[in-house]
């Protein structure tokens, strides 16, 4: 059937529409050409040129492409990884693929129609009971986009709440998670201090927090295990925020919580963090995915999606996405996020992963990452090209100051050597100091190869 | 004790220097279920036309705004656990009752009698 | 309750689903290592399970979801596009997924070369001079363009523009957005087909106005025919002019609105470039902007240096800053930068075509039993109403419970507020004729039903895994996570 103003349609795998296809859907309607549809589009304001863009690929032209991409990167398959600073090279159960492959969980929108998204917000009412249980809050959301993301949110509720307009950083928190807070709050009025870490121990200076703390803070943000890896002490924090009326930020490893205590205990307000580490691949950095829980008095001024369990018209237990008038699509300017998208299927991961790690496993990746951990900082500083730099106990992270030489290039000849050799943290001001992270994944065989090698580092 | 109501539908009653404030029906009808209600704390000063708490359905939220100055009093606890009793009787279920202001019996007069407000809501629906 | 039990109340102590290693590193008491105080008395309750178990409860949760190869999912302004099967594969590939985010530019080249060379693409495909794309979602996208913007006019010292002006058809994200990015909200109207309404924005225009925010085609699915005016209107005032990318599909290699005077726009590269949703997530929200924006944009910049290689700027003084943590979402970006190369330039614009087509074919079959409410020429999408089933007893909910009944996804309700009653549907270039034409029958269907069954449509659904959901039960007393005292 040809058609009086039709040109060549053309055809893709993913377009059913065929050529006679859209003629008799042109028929039906009484259009005469694709044009007649977008006749309201000012003719000045149409592209009269094709879009410049890269030839068209087949599929296994395409594959092969994204393969030599893939494989300009130094990644897991190339080189071991002793790399952290909030993304992590954590075991991945098969089981996590298995689910999150299922298009009816990742292909489906947010679950708005809760009668067919039952599979998805079943998920994340177990996925905000599990990061309540560990934790130790009283309620969860349903994720943010990610632990900077996370502290960011967390520091707006806070300001929200209180109605003050200072917020304290204490000690060092990823720095990227500083640097977002920062961004969020120069447009809102929001007056970030940090105060910092005492050098000695590498976590905060009571001193100094003592000093920075006043009746208008909103809130104070305490990484634990820090930046460095260091396990901070929460308890004299905390009271020293209750005294002045604020609420405590806690920012924490979930993994590090299958042996430490968790932040509640301490008198967190807010628990929030990267929860990457839960099941979700490096990625590049994204996407994994931000957690967000707190006390049942502020769950009215939770940020985002959250669900909640009812019954049906029978009686039987459903899950529905619940306290939205929170959020955008009911406040609009008076929301108390714009968040609306979250990470959905990292959290789904997430899930997946705690559901099998249990309640043991998640205790074993924690001691394993605390084992392997120490007995590599042992080993680094007995080879002599380094020394201890903090004093504060850590879990599985940790600062040396490298004195064997040139850091950059035994970092240099560490990757040629096949490492992921951790991160120098010569830019943010520790020269010469290395963070070098220890996952349940390393085995002594490859710690001690890492060993072998610093020792001929400085030497090659 | 009259009523007198707001063209945000609020309605106040006021008896001497004490008043309570609530919503009304035909607010709490527009709204539908409500699920929960934002309350003032005991101590806080209302100002006239200011909002001072909120009530939420599951599909609307709604700011419910002082129809006179004055300073809370008591707060219906009762609606935080049963937020329902608005939906049940909005006129039985009062908000907070309220300390008037010195002023406040100009801005009382400047408020719609029932009457008034029943033509009021004619024209809204 | 034994229907539709929770994992707490499978597990069952001492079963484990878990594989790890044994420890082969001399082991300590964790004392030695970590003080007591530090150490977490009671354990992490969570469930205890075989392996199988894990994998019946979750496929078991899965069997109870909707997704795009479950059956057609017209929900409006949100795209629901097939997702393409080899996309899924390629953003599994070990070399982008296991690849450490601090490991430097030279060792990331892969990662990198992706990254730049879709911002060009986005770039060439809306006609915007720049894009970062570390924002994580649609309205990340929103809140960093509007402080780019207020750093824009904060750096020509124009503290005073505090004003963005945001049409009543809006998302709420929008002005969601922009309050968080310190401005405030002024609503303007739509006029009686569906557009901005001029005289309302002239009204609304003083030396306050900082921005204007805009959806084109706007959420009713019609083009704003008067875009050229607007922007001059706007841009003459001072302001800057947003675009809302939620709509991309409908335009692509057909108008870009670069050409159309924006200044600012996201998009949502799980919308228009066919990345999975994920039942809410991840998705990425890459932020666009023209020439004298780019300085704004947040921080580190990826570009191509002069050898070829490309690296990261972190010079970039007028910078909002960071939004979020690294780069954005990068595995979100592999799918979308494969989706672009598989289509290319005349794929992309076949996408638009197709997808206009298809909502124009689907709203003339429509009209023959429903109200359509702008009655127009729609773009990708239209908005219908159920207003008239009112009298009925019916409302446009329980059409869209009725729907669920036959494995197809209800569209947008309720949105935009505009529209009472709304249904906005967006059937995506994705579905056939004949899905179509399907879908039209359930439709027809339902709205008999409303005459000669209204009963049944009002308590619908009826052949799903549950029953029409109290969301009043649930907000009242809110139950947010599985407490075993309480059950």
């Amino acid at each position: 059937m040809n058609h009086k103003n039709q040109k060549d349609y053309y055809t893709s795998s993913y377009i059913p529409n065929t050529k006679d296809g859209q003629n008799e859907m042109f028929d039906i309607m009484g259009i005469n050409s694709v044009e007649e549809l977008f006749s309201d589009i000012p003719n000045e304001l149409k592209l009269h040129r094709d879009l410049a863009l890269p030839k068209t690929m087949s599929e296994p032209e395409l594959l092969k492409h994204m393969k030599n991409l893939a494989a300009q990167n130094v990644n897991c398959d190339t080189h071991i990884c002793f790399m952290g600073g909030g993304i992590y090279d954590h075991f991945i159960p098969a089981v996590i693929n298995q689910i999150t492959g299922r298009q009816e969980f990742y292909s489906a929108y947010t679950p708005y129609q809760a009668e067919i998204s039952q599979g998805t917000l079943q998920a994340i009412f177990e996925y905000q009971s599990m990061i309540c249980r560990l934790t130790g809050m009283d309620v969860s959301n349903a994720s943010v986009y990610d632990g900077a993301t996370a502290c960011a949110e967390a520091m707006l509720t806070a300001y929200n709440i209180t109605g003050r307009t200072d917020i304290i950083i204490a000690g060092r928190i990823n720095p990227q998670y500083a640097e977002t807070c920062e961004t969020y709050a120069k447009y809102r009025g929001i007056n970030i201090i940090k105060s910092p870490f005492a050098p000695e121990t590498g976590t905060v200076s009571m001193q100094y927090f003592n000093q920075a703390i006043t009746e208008n803070c909103a809130a104070v943000i305490v990484q634990t295990p820090n930046f460095f890896g260091l396990i901070e002490d929460l308890g004299e924090i905390s009271k020293t925020a209750k005294n002045k009326g604020a609420l405590l930020i806690t920012c924490v490893d979930p993994i590090s919580l299958g042996l430490l205590e968790p932040p509640a205990s301490f008198g967190a307000d807010i628990v929030v963090g990267e929860g990457q580490s839960l099941g979700n691949s490096m990625n590049f950095g994204g996407p994994g995915f931000g957690f967000f829980a707190c006390r049942n008095d502020y769950m009215r001024k939770m940020p985002g999606r959250i669900v909640g369990e009812t019954a049906d018209s029978n009686n039987n237990r459903g899950f529905i996405l619940t306290l939205q008038a929170r959020e955008q699509h009911i406040r609009r300017e008076k929301a108390l996020s714009n968040i609306c998208t979250n990470q959905a299927l990292c959290a789904l991961a997430a899930t997946v992963y705690m559901s099998v790690m249990g309640k043991a496993g998640i205790k074993k990746v924690a001691d394993l990452c605390i084992q392997k951990s120490h007995y590599m900082y042992k080993k680094l500083i007995d080879t002599g090209k380094f020394k201890p730099k903090f004093s504060a106990p850590f879990f599985k992270e940790f600062v040396l100051e490298y004195n064997g030489g040139d850091i950059k290039a035994m970092n240099n000849k560490m990757l040629q050597a096949g490492f992921m050799p951790g991160i120098n943290l010569t830019n943010i001001g520790l020269d010469n100091c290395m963070l070098i992270a220890v996952t349940e994944k390393r085995t002594v065989d490859e710690i001690d190869a890492y060993t072998e090698y610093i020792k001929k580092a400085g030497e090659i | 004790m009259f009523i007198k109501f707001t063209q945000k539908h609020e309605w106040v009653k006021s008896e001497g220097k004490t008043a309570y404030i609530g919503i009304s029906d035909f607010a709490q009808n527009a709204l539908g279920d409500i699920v929960f209600v934002e309350l003032p704390q005991t101590g806080a000063k209302l100002e006239s036309g200011k909002a001072f708490g909120s009530v939420e359905s599951v599909k609307a939220v709604s700011e419910i705004y002082a129809p006179v100055s004055g300073t809370v009093t008591e707060v219906n606890s009762e609606l935080e656990d049963a937020p329902e009793l608005l939906n049940a009787d909005a006129y039985e279920s009062w908000i907070v009752k309220i300390e008037l202001d010195a002023n406040s019996e100009t801005e009382l007069d400047s408020l719609m009698n029932e009457e008034e407000y029943g033509e009021f809501c004619k024209n809204e629906s | 309750m034994g229907k539709n039990k929770v994992i707490f109340e499978k597990s069952v102590n001492n079963r484990i689903a878990y594989s790890l290693p044994e420890c082969d590193v001399p082991e300590h008491n964790l004392n030695k290592y970590i003080p007591d105080k530090f150490l977490r008395v009671n354990s992490a309750e969570l469930p205890e399970m075989s392996e199988i178990d894990v994998l019946r409860h979750f496929i078991g949760l899965s069997n109870k979801n909707h997704g795009v190869l479950s059956g057609i999912y017209p929900l409006g302004s949100c795209t629901m596009k097939y997702n393409p099967a080899i996309n899924e594969e390629l953003a599994k590939l070990a070399g982008f997924t296991d690849i450490h985010p601090f490991i430097g530019d030279e060792n990331s080249q892969g990662s990198l070369k992706l990254i730049y060379e879709l911002q060009k693409m986005l770039s060439e495909i809306t006609g915007m001079h720049a894009f970062s794309l570390q924002p994580a979602a649609g309205a990340h996208g929103e809140l960093s363009g509007l402080m780019i913007i207020k750093a824009y006019h904060e750096k020509s010292k124009e503290y005073n523009r505090t004003k963005i002006l945001v049409p009543d058809s809006a998302h709420g994200t929008n002005p969601a957005s922009v309050s968080m990015a310190g401005f405030e909200t002024v609503q303007i109207k739509s006029d009686a087909s569906g557009n901005v309404d001029i005289d309302d924005l002239r009204a609304s225009i003083d030396d306050k106005l900082a921005g204007l925010m805009l959806t084109n085609p706007n959420t009713l699915g019609l083009f704003e025919v008067n875009i050229k005016n607007i922007a001059e209107i706007v841009h003459e005032a001072g302001g800057l002019l947003y675009y809302d990318g939620a709509n991309q599909n409908a335009i692509m290699g057909i108008s870009r609105p670069g050409d159309m005077g924006f200044d600012v726009m996201h998009l949502n590269l799980h919308k228009t470039f066919s990345t999975p949703h994920g039942g809410g997530g991840p998705g990425s929200g890459p932020v666009g902007v023209s020439e004298r924006l780019a300085p704004f944009l947040p921080c580190p910049e990826i570009y191509a240096d002069n050898d070829g290689k490309i690296r990261l700027n972190y010079d970039m003084p007028d910078s909002i800053g960071r939004v979020r943590s690294f780069y954005g979402n990068f595995g979100v970006m592999v799918k979308a930068y494969a989706y672009i190369l598989s289509m290319g330039a005349h794929g992309v614009k076949s996408v638009s075509e197709n997808a206009v087509l298809n909502a124009n074919y689907l709203m003339f079959k429509l009209k023959e039993f429903m109200k359509i409410e702008y009655d127009r020429k729609c773009m990708h999408e239209f908005v219908a109403t159920g207003a008239p089933l009112k009298e009925k007893g019916v409302s446009t909910l329980d059409v869209a419970k009725r729907l669920l009944d036959f494995s197809v996804h209800a569209p947008t309700v309720y949105f935009p507020l505009i529209v009472k009653e709304a249904m906005m549907f967006e059937p995506t270039e994705t579905e056939s004729k004949e899905s179509l034409d399907e879908f039209v029958e359930i439709m027809r269907d339902i709205i008999k039903e409303a005459d000669e069954n209204p009963e049944y449509l009002k308590t619908a659904p009826h052949n799903t895994s549950v029953g029409r959901l109290d969301d009043v039960k649930a907000a009242r007393k809110p139950i947010l996570a599985w407490n075993s005292d309480k059950e």
